[in-house]
């Protein structure tokens, strides 16, 4: 593994505008921050996860990524270029480096075309004179590394279960050999026997081809089992950054304290005896977001400091950086 | 005696390619004051089994056996008296709570209307009790946010809205279908607090139908773990985890990704859940499961004291062998 990132991210910014019940039309929209300052950087091989509650835009960091979204500010570097400065067509060489998966399988397959020909689509879109007969070998070849018989090449989406769904999504990611997969909660649909196969699933995958993911998901459980680092997101700010084992065992920010106690272990003796630290409130709306620190709102820890100045995102250990001003 | 007693309940589905059967022979028992887990993957009929027990099921659903609740047949009553049951003694709520409130009506109008109809208590009554209900879901202000419409709550408090009004009868049982499915697991973790507390607070007893075996273990006594509509497993929640006797809850168990714990690999179960249409003769479980015996694939095992304290499972294979 060689040291330099292959992908890194500065600053990058996503404003939605949005205009609200009652405005007219000459009514200046108003800007949602979706993302706000975020930066990390993944070398090949690695696995960012990325998690948050709902609404705290990791969905729009990973679409802002492959420029489905514009970017207000910020730097998408890949390789050395930064794509948020490319045109359309100076992107198209490198968006086949970079794949996506999505949450929902069926939904994000073309029902009217059939398993063959989805997974052949991205090969077809960008080398377009490539033989049939290699574009039929290279389709049986990625759906035996995913765990498909090759011979329901034929058949159409609905007639697979979710869990095959999934794999078919991640063979037609895998088919131009990318360097990045974006995965955008990709076992959040399943069930828990299936989760766990489209899991180990994506590792053995990421060993072999040495394969870099962003991982977003909301499961803590499933994102620290995969993941080489962790971000917190929360309101569209990184409030904490560490290498997975650190963010369990030794969270840093108030928020990341929260989650983490929050989610349910499946041991009842672990469970029924734990401490729980409850965050009351509700998300802030992040079209007016907190002045200061977004989360102080909710926050145990909170002082005068927090209203009044934005917390830096500065590191406290080796690979481990926070946001909060009474960081532990 | 026993809350609710189901006796060989099975609910089938006519559909145009045939008959489903959804529930097959579950038989359980429930004491009052307990909070019951059912757990199982989609389509291991862990819903049927309440719809049929409550007579909710679609149109085209017939469900077949026995259920008391309270000493009394409730079966296939006729839906007026369910209705009564329903509204006064067995509540419900449901995984998406805004698809079960009216966006259209003042939270204040769908809560007190409950009141109104089922008790007759005056307008100004209801108003009074319905707020104080939301108080005891702790929703901040109820005074002034109980003339709030239900969009203008966020998901997590929708669904304390939801529970507020389940309650509002005093039920003896409330059936809890995913409550939490759809939150964000800090919610999810105050929801979860919130029923425990509000479960000794009235005395209630709880029947929570989840997937989530870390929410199982946190807030259940009893669980009953189901497989292509069958029951495999039923015991003590300690007892499961801590010695689970079905090969099928085994790998449930160790498909979970534990946040306290560091596994190198995900031990998985081969295959995909059956499908319903044709279900398998013998066990469900069988094509899936790695102690299957000839015999698993012929005749269905029926539930058998796994141990003392009310521990039943349900397989050909000895006990001893599967540990």
């Amino acid at each position: 593994m060689n040291n330099q990132p292959i992908l890194e991210v500065k600053n990058l910014k996503v404003n939605f505008d949005v205009s609200s019940e009652g405005d007219m039309p000459w009514t200046k929209a108003k800007k949602l921050q979706a993302v706000n300052d975020i930066s990390f950087s993944l070398n090949a091989g690695e696995t960012l996860g990325v998690v948050g509650e709902s609404g705290c835009g990791k969905s729009t960091l990973a679409r802002a990524i492959v420029k489905m979204v514009p970017a207000e500010a910020g730097e998408v570097i890949w390789l050395g270029n930064d794509l948020l400065g490319l045109s359309h067509s100076e992107t198209r060489p490198y968006r086949k480096q970079i794949q996506m998966i999505f949450q929902d399988p069926l939904a994000s397959l073309n029902p009217r075309m059939n398993i063959g020909e989805i997974i052949a689509e991205p090969l077809r879109t960008h080398y377009p004179k490539t033989p049939e007969t290699d574009v039929q070998a290279r389709v049986i070849d990625v759906m035996n590394k995913v765990g498909l018989l090759d011979n329901l090449m034929n058949r159409y989406p609905h007639e697979f279960s979710g869990g095959q769904c999934q794999r078919i999504g991640i063979a037609r990611a895998l088919i131009l050999k990318p360097k990045l997969i974006i995965c955008d909660e990709p076992v959040s649909a399943l069930d828990v026997s299936i989760q766990a196969q489209v899991v180990n699933l994506l590792m053995d995958l990421q060993e072999e081809m040495e394969l870099a993911l962003i991982f977003i998901a909301h499961d803590l459980s499933v994102v620290k089992h995969i993941s080489t680092k962790i971000m917190v997101l929360y309101l569209g700010n990184m409030v904490e950054l560490a290498k997975s084992d650190d963010i369990y065992k030794s969270p840093s920010h108030p928020y990341t304290q929260a989650l983490i106690s929050a989610v349910p272990i499946p041991d009842p003796n672990v469970e029924k005896n734990k401490d729980l630290i409850l965050i009351e409130g509700d998300l802030p709306s992040p079209i007016n977001p907190p002045s200061g620190c977004v989360f102080r709102t909710r926050c145990q820890k909170a002082q005068e400091v927090c209203a009044l100045e934005k917390p830096e995102f500065k590191g406290i250990a080796q690979d481990h950086s926070v946001a909060c001003h009474f960081h532990d | 005696m026993s809350l609710i007693d189901v006796k060989n309940l099975k609910v089938e589905f006519k559909t145009a390619d045939g008959i489903v059967s959804a529930v097959n022979n579950v038989n359980f028992s429930m004491d009052e004051g307990k909070i019951l887990a059912i757990v199982g993957e989609s389509g291991s009929g862990k819903s049927q089994t309440v719809f049929g027990m409550t007579g909710l099921l679609d149109h085209n659903g017939s469900a077949t056996g026995s259920v008391k609740f309270e000493g009394e047949e409730i079966l296939n009553l006729s839906n007026q008296k369910l209705n009564q049951i329903r509204a006064e003694k067995i509540a419900m709520i449901f995984q998406d709570p805004m698809t079960s409130l009216n966006p259209y009506v003042r939270v204040s109008e769908q809560m007190t209307e409950v009141l109104i109809h089922h008790q007759g208590v005056s307008k100004s009554d209801a108003l009074k009790q319905s707020i104080s209900m939301l108080d005891a879901v702790r929703i901040p202000d109820a005074s002034n946010r109980i003339r709030m419409y239900p969009h203008e709550f966020s998901g997590g408090m929708r669904q304390r809205v939801m529970i507020a009004m389940s309650l509002l009868c005093r039920p003896k049982l409330l059936i809890a279908d995913e409550p939490t499915t759809a939150l964000d697991v800090t919610v999810q973790a105050q929801i979860m607090r919130l029923l425990a507390d509000l479960q000794k607070d009235f005395g209630m007893s709880i029947i929570l139908i989840t997937h989530d075996l870390g929410v199982v273990a946190g807030s259940s006594d009893d669980m009953l773990v189901m497989y292509g509509g069958e029951i495999m497993e039923i015991g003590k929640t300690e007892n499961i985890y801590a010695s689970p006797t079905h090969p099928y809850t085994q790998g449930l168990m160790s498909a979970v990704p534990r946040l306290d714990d560091s596994e190198e690999r995900l031990v998985t179960i081969p295959g995909n859940p059956p499908n319903m249409m044709k279900a398998p003769e013998g066990c469900p479980f069988a094509p899936r499961c790695r102690h299957s015996i000839d015999k698993c694939n012929s005749e269905s095992p029926i539930l058998v004291k796994a141990s003392n304290d009310d521990h039943f499972r349900a397989c050909h294979v000895s006990k001893e062998k599967i540990l």
